[in-house]
């Protein structure tokens, strides 16, 4: 008889078992695998002693009292949200390439007063470049650091990712808003790539501060495993080529992006 | 497990009254957020407890989900259910306090020593139910592991466990708060429970041992 794994007896426990009743039907004929799922149980049996204080009756209302004094006159309408800190220093960030950008282009046309008018498309697109340019160069950097930390420690030997960590945080942040302009713009590699780095951000901000080098081997594998800093590179090359071919002739920038896309 | 789930009658009227003190909320009448602040305080204030392990951390978390939601209602949207949506804030903002308590704090091998809510604590049950020194020193021991194994969890795993475990939450209710897939929710919540179960295992066994002594004797 095939026995239950691990994780089917795990998730038939917590209710997230995708066939329910095929489980419950090993379980009533298999006694091994009902004493494995006891031995589960048991564990979480213990786990569900933790005590968690009770915080009184009148507790919401003492919260009340807390925050009331706080509370605005009234709660934001949803455009507000556009002009909270965070968005308003992206919003900072995206204003001050447009105001570059267009200087160049003011310049770039007093140079060369033959050449055509950029479109707003065209500008929209060398400041997508250029900025998400940046930031991959960022993310590389990060993960060739990532890839290369202290290799030669023993299994069980503690590592501070905290440094890691807040890297890792304040690049999502930018991903994120390149990721949905990506998709916005319908650039599908980009976005696809994008997507993938923002899910190993995802992990490394995520992991404790403190890891075993054996967890730090496994973060490391994972941006192997993927691919992940070999799709950035192959990005980032692509966007510089794309930069430069910006320049002279921006209109053949949508046919490398279908093309893109196509492959 | 404990969960504390209401029925599907008291759900949808809870729902449904919510609903009607966030529209008025939202026309300016502060005394209907009250409501909802009284009302869902319990709930909040449990999930960051469990999150965060200490007191105050988890009052802070209980505020700061109120605020941040009083603040974001307007993007509410009214179908939803308010008291999820504030459980999702507290969730997330209680992921950043433990990530800024680590980085506050010096490593502390040790894990806090609780004194409330002592009515329930396994080690004081014991001792009310029988004082056998073996089994008492076994308790002391369980929970000082239990302690420490929730506290070698990730950010992520201890989220998903607290959520999925203690408080029956949604697979994609979690996902949610931890912006991942499912699919990846539903492995966090296994790797937690296989890394408790390989913490605590031996405590437990030998909890069992202590048992059967403590009958015996």
């Amino acid at each position: 008889m095939k026995h239950m794994t691990e994780e089917e007896l795990i998730a038939y426990r917590e209710g997230v078992a995708a066939q329910r009743a095929v489980v419950a039907q090993h379980l009533a004929a298999c006694e091994e695998c009902r004493a494995e799922l006891e031995r589960i149980e048991a564990v979480l049996a213990a786990l569900d002693t933790l005590p968690v204080p009770n915080p009184g009756d009148d507790y919401g209302r003492h919260v009340w009292q807390q925050i009331a004094s706080r509370l605005p006159e009234r709660p934001a309408r949803w455009w507000q949200a556009w002009f909270e800190p965070q968005r308003l220093g992206a919003l900072a960030a995206v204003t001050a390439l447009l105001v570059v950008a267009f200087i160049a282009g003011r310049i770039t046309k007093h140079d060369h007063p033959g050449n055509d008018v950029a479109t707003k498309e065209q500008i929209r697109e060398r400041i997508l470049v250029v900025a998400v340019g940046d930031h991959l160069s960022k993310s590389e950097m990060f993960l060739v650091e990532l890839s290369n930390a202290q290799p030669n420690s023993s299994p069980g030997k503690l590592v501070n990712i905290s440094a890691e960590q807040r890297r890792a945080e304040d690049l999502l942040e930018e991903n994120r808003l390149y990721r949905q302009t990506a998709l916005q713009e319908g650039d599908k590699v980009m976005a696809s790539t994008l997507d993938e780095l923002e899910r190993f951000l995802l992990d490394v901000a995520n992991s404790p501060d403190v890891v075993t080098s054996a967890q730090l081997e496994k973060i490391r594998q994972k941006i192997e495993a993927r691919g992940i800093l070999f799709k950035v590179r192959v990005v980032g090359r692509e966007l510089q080529e794309r930069q430069k071919a910006t320049k002279p002739a921006p209109a053949q920038n949508d046919s490398t992006k279908i093309e893109r896309n196509k492959a | 497990m404990i969960r504390m789930q209401p029925s599907v009658e008291n759900t949808q009227t809870i729902a449904d009254s919510d609903a009607v003190a966030v529209e008025r909320t939202m026309a300016g009448d502060r005394d209907a957020f009250r409501v909802l602040v009284e009302r869902h305080s319990h709930n909040v204030f449990r999930l960051a407890y469990r999150m965060t392990r200490n007191r105050p951390d988890a009052e802070e978390v209980v505020q700061e989900a109120f605020l941040r939601a009083y603040q974001k209602l307007g993007k509410f949207e009214a179908r939803a259910n308010f008291g999820t949506w504030v459980y999702r804030i507290a969730a997330n903002y209680a992921i950043d306090r433990m990530r800024q308590r680590k980085k506050e704090e010096a490593r502390k091998v040790e894990p806090a020593v609780h004194e409330e809510g002592m009515e329930n604590d396994p080690v004081t049950l014991v001792r009310d139910a029988a004082p056998n020194p073996e089994r008492l020193a076994h308790n002391i021991e369980l929970r000082k592991q239990m302690e420490i194994a929730l506290a070698a969890l990730s950010y992520s795993e201890r989220t998903a466990f607290v959520m999925r475990h203690w408080e029956g939450c949604a697979i994609e209710e979690i996902a949610q708060v931890l912006k991942s897939s499912s699919g990846a929710a539903k492995n966090t919540v296994f790797r937690a429970v296989q890394k408790l179960r390989l913490a605590l295992q031996p405590f437990v066994g030998k909890g069992m041992q202590a048992r059967a002594t403590g009958t015996e004797s």
